[in-house]
């Protein structure tokens, strides 16, 4: 019996505006029109850190605030002496604008995706891990400095001792995301170079035949880390 | 959460969907905001407490000797810990809101009084519990004029909470109440919530709350609302849905038994402490030694509510034993036991087989509540049986 009864009640005249939106997304099956599940749960996963993220940026303001011993001046703590004189923020300053730039790549990976050129993709991404990787080497280099200097999660030779908990807590957790971001790239740039996408073959992130949607969902989180970033930096090195 | 909104079947729009799975929803979606906070808040207390950081840890002296902490924050702990904590209580409430809805509306054969303002009154509860944490807090010592803000907040909230009682209500009034074991919880679910929810009112002005906050009258509070409440939705929930999980029935003598000593014996344990709280007994003490304030007839007390909760603990072991052997001797429950609508019981084979539907996913086409339907064949239409117009123009050749 091919007639199998599909209407499910009386079709109404799509509302405009707001009750267009509301109608939509109360509609059956799906909420978000034309979105995956898989791009909806990186969403989601996403809002949920957004939030982790928010607290630590928000604990770490209320202690800086509360505490009554004065805060080292991030000023001076990150200068580097280069040729005799001292340039504030210029690590910070060129990491920053790696990760930056990674975005830039990231973005256009994701649109040879749409196009469905492999190799280009394939490059993009490898360039944005490539930055990536930087990115987390120059946050090394910088830790390694502040310990030779004293800094410790529990003191530091200029101020309150929250100074580098803060400092090593916010950091580590934002540079692990951008680990983790590197190997979910490398991972997904080889799929993408062995054309796993243009031959539906069965593996883990797999998806149908000719579509590269994985590497806008990868995309998104790598967005995402660096937007914490831009946060990370206004509000612990130029506050 | 992504099944909910990416994954129903056809037909099945959100404002069709049954209560349950609102509150699931929704639970889910706060959970997914608030654990971002306890998260945070656990990973600076190991790190105070590993690496010697100084986040929550003012500084202190301990047994005669200075520990290492200094200018740390006692009160950014309570902070994170309740913005996560009192979403946290309608993480656990909100399921139980939900599932208590369909077990009145079964078991009253009668349709959910103001499915939309249930609905709505779920999603506004949950938004507002976002920017009442503080509650919890009007006696740590925070600036004093957060205890106005949250005040009001927390006052709010009552609102749609009891725009839900009065829905439950209203759903039992004229029903053809079946007082069946899953209806016996649901009735002592809205007894013992109303109760709790009255206490919460209270706890939630300042002035009230300051002399009772650490006391155990908010043990009564909170052990009711949240604790006794939602448990007998759980035990409700298990009486309704285990024919479908096992294809039998649980055995109705024992599950009275069960329900009638875990019901009284709960409040027994949990109402006097409404008073031993009023009287100052603080909470957290496993021995009060002697007060001024607490007389000695409070011990008595105590030891009715640890005989109380022993027999509650026994009637549990009953459930477990009825649990066990209904599995092999309890009635056949059939397809649908309780004439109820939503899926789950419409399925081919109960228990449900592999994917619960065979070859072809259900068709929705009306909401979960249509019970004593005027001019319908039975009391209930089930939610995917197509409305008449087409069922005739199926039965034609
Ligand atoms: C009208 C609704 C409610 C109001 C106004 C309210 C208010 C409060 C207040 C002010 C406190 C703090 C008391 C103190 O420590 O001094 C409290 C404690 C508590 N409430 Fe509620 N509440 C309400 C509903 C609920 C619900 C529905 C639940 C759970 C399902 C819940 C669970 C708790 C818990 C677990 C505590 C104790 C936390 C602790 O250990 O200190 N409350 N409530
Ligand atoms: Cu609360």
């Amino acid at each position: 019996m091919d007639a199998t009864p599909t209407d499910t009640g009386e079709a109404l005249a799509r509302p405009a505006g707001w009750r267009g939106v509301a109608a939509d997304w109360s509609s059956d099956q799906r909420a978000f029109k034309n979105v995956s599940w898989g791009k909806a749960m990186m969403w989601i996963f996403l809002l949920s850190d957004t939030f982790i993220f928010s607290c630590f940026l928000i604990s770490y303001m209320t202690v800086r605030m509360s505490t009554t011993v004065p805060w080292p001046n991030p000023s001076e703590v990150f200068a580097l002496t280069i040729g005799g004189t001292s340039v504030p923020l210029i690590l910070i300053a060129i990491m920053t604008f790696v990760l930056i730039s990674s975005s830039g790549t990231m973005a256009m990976a994701v649109n040879f995706g749409y196009r469905r050129d492999r190799v280009k993709t394939a490059a993009l991404m490898l360039m944005t891990a490539a930055f990536g990787a930087t990115f987390v080497g120059m946050q090394a280099f910088e830790w390694t400095k502040l310990i030779h200097e004293g800094v410790r999660p529990w003191e530091n030779p200029w101020g309150a001792a929250q100074f580098g908990a803060a400092f090593f807590m916010i950091t580590g957790f934002h540079g692990t995301h951008v680990t983790i971001g590197v190997i979910f790239l490398l991972v997904i740039a080889r799929k993408v170079w062995r054309g796993d996408f243009d031959q539906e073959k069965q593996g883990f992130f797999t998806s149908r035949k000719g579509r590269y949607e994985i590497v806008e969902i990868t995309g998104l989180y790598w967005h995402f880390v660096d937007l914490v970033w831009v946060f990370i930096f206004a509000l612990f090195y130029l506050w | 959460m992504v099944t909910v909104l990416q994954a129903r079947t056809r037909g099945m729009t959100l404002m069709r969907m049954p209560l349950t799975v609102w509150g699931i929803f929704t639970a889910t979606v706060m959970a997914l905001l608030a654990f971002p906070a306890l998260f945070v808040g656990a990973v600076m207390m190991l790190l105070d407490r590993l690496l010697g950081t100084s986040f929550f840890m003012p500084s202190l002296v301990e047994m005669g000797q200075h520990l290492q902490h200094s200018g740390g924050s006692p009160i950014l702990f309570q902070h994170l810990f309740w913005f996560f904590g009192h979403p946290e209580v309608y993480i656990v409430a909100l399921p139980a809101f939900g599932i208590v809805s369909d077990l009145i509306s079964t078991h009253a054969r009668r349709n959910i009084f103001g499915y939309r303002m249930m609905v709505w009154a779920i999603v506004a509860i949950g938004a507002l519990s976002f920017v009442v944490w503080a509650h919890h807090m009007y006696v740590s010592g925070m600036n004093p004029y957060f205890g106005f803000f949250f005040a009001t907040t927390t006052l709010i909230i009552a609102i749609p909470t009891a725009i839900k009682v009065y829905n439950w209500l209203l759903t039992l009034w004229h029903g053809d109440i079946h007082l069946t074991v899953p209806m016996l919880f649901a009735l002592a679910f809205i007894v013992t919530f109303l109760n709790g929810g009255l206490t919460g009112l209270f706890l939630g002005n300042v002035v009230v709350d300051v002399p009772l906050s650490d006391t155990m009258f908010v043990v009564a509070h909170f052990h009711m609302v949240m604790g006794v409440a939602p448990i007998m939705v759980i035990f409700g929930g298990i009486y309704h849905w285990y024919p479908k999980i096992t294809g039998r029935m649980l055995n109705e003598a024992l599950g009275r038994f069960h329900f009638w000593v875990t019901f009284l014996g709960a409040y027994a344990v949990f109402f006097p402490m409404h008073y031993l709280g009023l009287l100052g007994m603080p909470r957290r003490y496993p021995e009060i030694g002697e007060t001024s304030f607490v007389p000695d007839s409070a011990a008595t007390l105590n030891a009715f509510i640890s005989v109380a909760a022993l027999a509650v603990g026994f009637a549990q072991m009953v459930f477990l034993f009825n649990l066990i052997w209904s599995l092999s001797r309890g009635r056949q429950a059939g397809g649908n036991p309780w004439n109820a609508t939503t899926l789950e019981w419409q399925t081919p084979e109960t228990p449900p087989g592999h994917g619960n539907w065979g070859k072809e996913l259900p068709v929705v086409y009306r909401w979960a509540y249509d019970y004593s339907v005027p001019g319908a064949e039975r009391d209930f239409v089930p939610q995917n049986q197509p409305p008449a117009r087409r069922a005739t123009w199926e039965a034609a050749p």
